[in-house]
């Protein structure tokens, strides 16, 4: 039987280094293996023996386009373990830095890496060539979120000023006042955005997806909340390990994420906009309306419209916080580390990130357990290409290598958090 | 129009401090600023492309130093100008970033906003691993490039503007 391979050896448009093998026998898909190469672990090996509140910036290096979720799960986790409740102004900026990151990120993914592939163009620079406007507003976004990071962070890149039990320094009402000049502007390139990304022609894709996000009571889920699926799972974050299983994959150094059952499981963007579309802010629900989304997508190629809802939602959320603002009397709350297991999960840009570190009684991380998004993503990545290839393969090597990955970037792999330096190879023979 | 009297030359050192030789520019740029010199501003960046188009925005004259993977021997320095030759893309594949060095450079020349004068020094790194230390070859070749970067900035200091 004749059979072709399709190998991409470097992934384009995805943070990080993957590799994916995709084997082909006669009219039939025959593998799909999305691998990963460099053992993920190094960094949980490289927290222990180190002081606890050394974890959120050593973690923050872990990724240049997530630094703040890092240190949020970071903090969160030990706090939950020295029983430090942070509340009040001190919640409310740890909410505003995040829709920062949520900007940038986001607004990179959705312009620079997402929207060529429906525009037809092989990437961003030759969008810039042919629509520069369009681009420069894709910039202006993420440098509206660029300086939310910047000015609560202390940096741009690798913040340093978020520490256990709140920030090292506060801003007063006054800095913040320029960032909302900007994030007006910013709400209303979001709007546009939502109905630019709406118009793209969207392949007929949907799956039964398994979505898992942290949900909140009142609040569209950033740092607190509960672990929910729509099968019913409803859990706290001090139970993830009992919910989730970790296993070994032959073909990829990273860990595959699994649920009890075995079966895989979607975060991010779509899955917190299918579990919490009723928090979302008015403006937000609004548009996605506009924009033809139900309170429920299950097109994963849509998740770029989704990704830019959520960009307008985080632009009036910081908004709304920094119009309420009012600078706290200490840019922290006090913290007495003990011997402690600490957990926590937020919402990075690409989905929840879990954290769970183990404290001795002189505040020294003995052990430390980080899950990003991208790796419990992994195996749902997968699931997608055994469904969405079969109906492509007709189509020429080039063709069908494009296909694959703009189903991957579907999900905005960081690949980077998920281990180091990942190869994507996609094979035809 | 009258052109800009900026003496300043804007350093930037890309890399993650603890991905092993992905380490050298970041060390080439504190390398430099123990040189004090005067008229340089010198800056430590993830390498993050679009954040970097954002970095050099306004500067006159811009070297780059980052870590390169081209199966050249570790310790290499590959002095590059892109405003004459776009830079070899695979080059910097050793960069985790999805919006890499060389795409924030073409994507600077494809809406105008390259600076006059933009210079790149790679370091042909051995080991990027994650945790691992800087090799041998390439910590020499960080003092190397640190030389050769404060050369060129006393260069363009005693030049006629």
């Amino acid at each position: 039987m004749k059979s072709r391979t399709i190998k991409v050896d470097y992934l384009a448009r995805v943070e990080g280094e993957g590799s994916l093998y995709v084997k082909i026998q006669g009219d039939k898909l025959a593998d799909v293996k999305l691998k990963i190469f460099e053992p993920p672990r190094l960094f949980e090996a490289f927290l222990r023996g180190r002081r606890y509140n050394e974890a959120p910036d050593i973690t923050a290096r872990i990724c240049g386009i997530c630094p703040i979720a890092y240190q949020m799960s970071a903090v969160h986790a030990m706090e939950d373990a020295f029983g430090v409740k942070v509340e009040g102004p001190l919640r409310n900026l740890r909410r505003l830095v995040y829709c920062g990151e949520w900007i940038e990120s986001h607004a990179l993914h959705v312009y620079m890496l997402h929207a060529p592939d429906f525009l037809g163009f092989p990437d961003a620079i030759q969008l810039a060539r042919e629509q520069p406007h369009i681009v420069q507003r894709g910039l202006q976004l993420k440098k509206a979120g660029n300086e939310i990071v910047s000015v609560l962070g202390g940096r741009e890149i690798h913040p340093i000023n978020v520490c256990v039990g709140g920030f090292y320094r506060v801003p007063t009402r006054s800095e913040l006042a320029p960032l909302a000049e900007r994030l007006k502007w910013a709400r209303d390139a979001a709007l546009e955005t939502v109905k630019w990304v709406a118009q793209f022609p969207f392949p007929d894709f949907e799956q039964d997806y398994i979505f898992v996000s942290l949900q909140h009571p009142d609040e569209y889920p950033f740092n607190e909340g509960r672990l929910v699926s729509n099968r019913g799972l409803n859990i706290s974050v001090h139970d993830y390990d009992d919910n989730f299983v970790e296993e070994h994959v032959a073909h990829s150094n990273a860990l595959h994420s699994v649920l009890k059952s075995g079966e895989p499981y979607f975060l991010g963007p779509m899955a917190r906009y299918n579990l919490n579309f009723d928090r979302l802010s008015p403006v937000a629900q609004e548009a996605a309306r506009a924009a033809g989304l139900g309170p429920q997508c299950r097109n994963p190629f849509k998740s770029i419209i989704v990704r830019s809802i959520e960009i307008l939602h985080a632009c009036d959320e910081a908004l709304r916080l920094i119009e309420r603002y009012e600078r706290p009397d200490s840019p922290s709350v006090p913290v007495h580390p003990h011997a402690a297991r600490g957990y926590a999960c937020t919402e990075a840009p690409r989905g929840t990130l879990y954290h769970r570190y183990r404290i001795d009684e002189g505040g020294i991380i003995r052990d430390a357990k980080i899950v990003p998004p991208t790796s419990q993503n992994q195996k749902r990545i997968e699931q997608d290409l055994w469904q969405y290839i079969p109906s492509h393969l007709h189509e020429n090597h080039d063709q069908l290598r494009w296909q694959c990955e703009q189903a991957i970037r579907n999900y905005d792999p960081c690949i980077s958090c998920a281990t180091h330096f990942l190869k994507l190879d996609i094979e035809r023979a | 129009m009258e052109k800009v009297r900026n003496p300043q030359v804007l350093i930037i050192g890309i890399g993650n401090p603890y991905r092993g030789d992905d380490a050298a520019g970041l060390l080439a740029a504190r390398r430099l600023k123990e040189m004090q010199l005067d008229s340089a501003t010198i800056i430590e960046h993830s390498g993050e492309g679009t954040s970097l188009l954002e970095t050099w925005k306004g500067a006159q004259a811009v070297i780059l130093i980052d870590a390169v993977s081209s199966r050249a021997v570790p310790g290499t320095i590959h002095r590059l100008e892109p405003i004459s030759n776009p830079l070899p893309t695979e080059m910097f594949h050793a960069s985790t970033h999805a919006f890499s060095l060389p795409d924030a450079i073409e994507l600077a020349r494809a809406l105008n906003e390259l600076p006059p004068a933009l210079q790149v020094f790679g370091i042909e790194g051995r080991n990027f691993q994650a945790g691992s230390e800087i090799s041998r070859e390439v910590r020499d070749a960080i003092t190397e490039v640190a030389r050769m970067v404060a050369n060129e900035v006393n260069a363009r200091q005693s030049a006629p503007q």
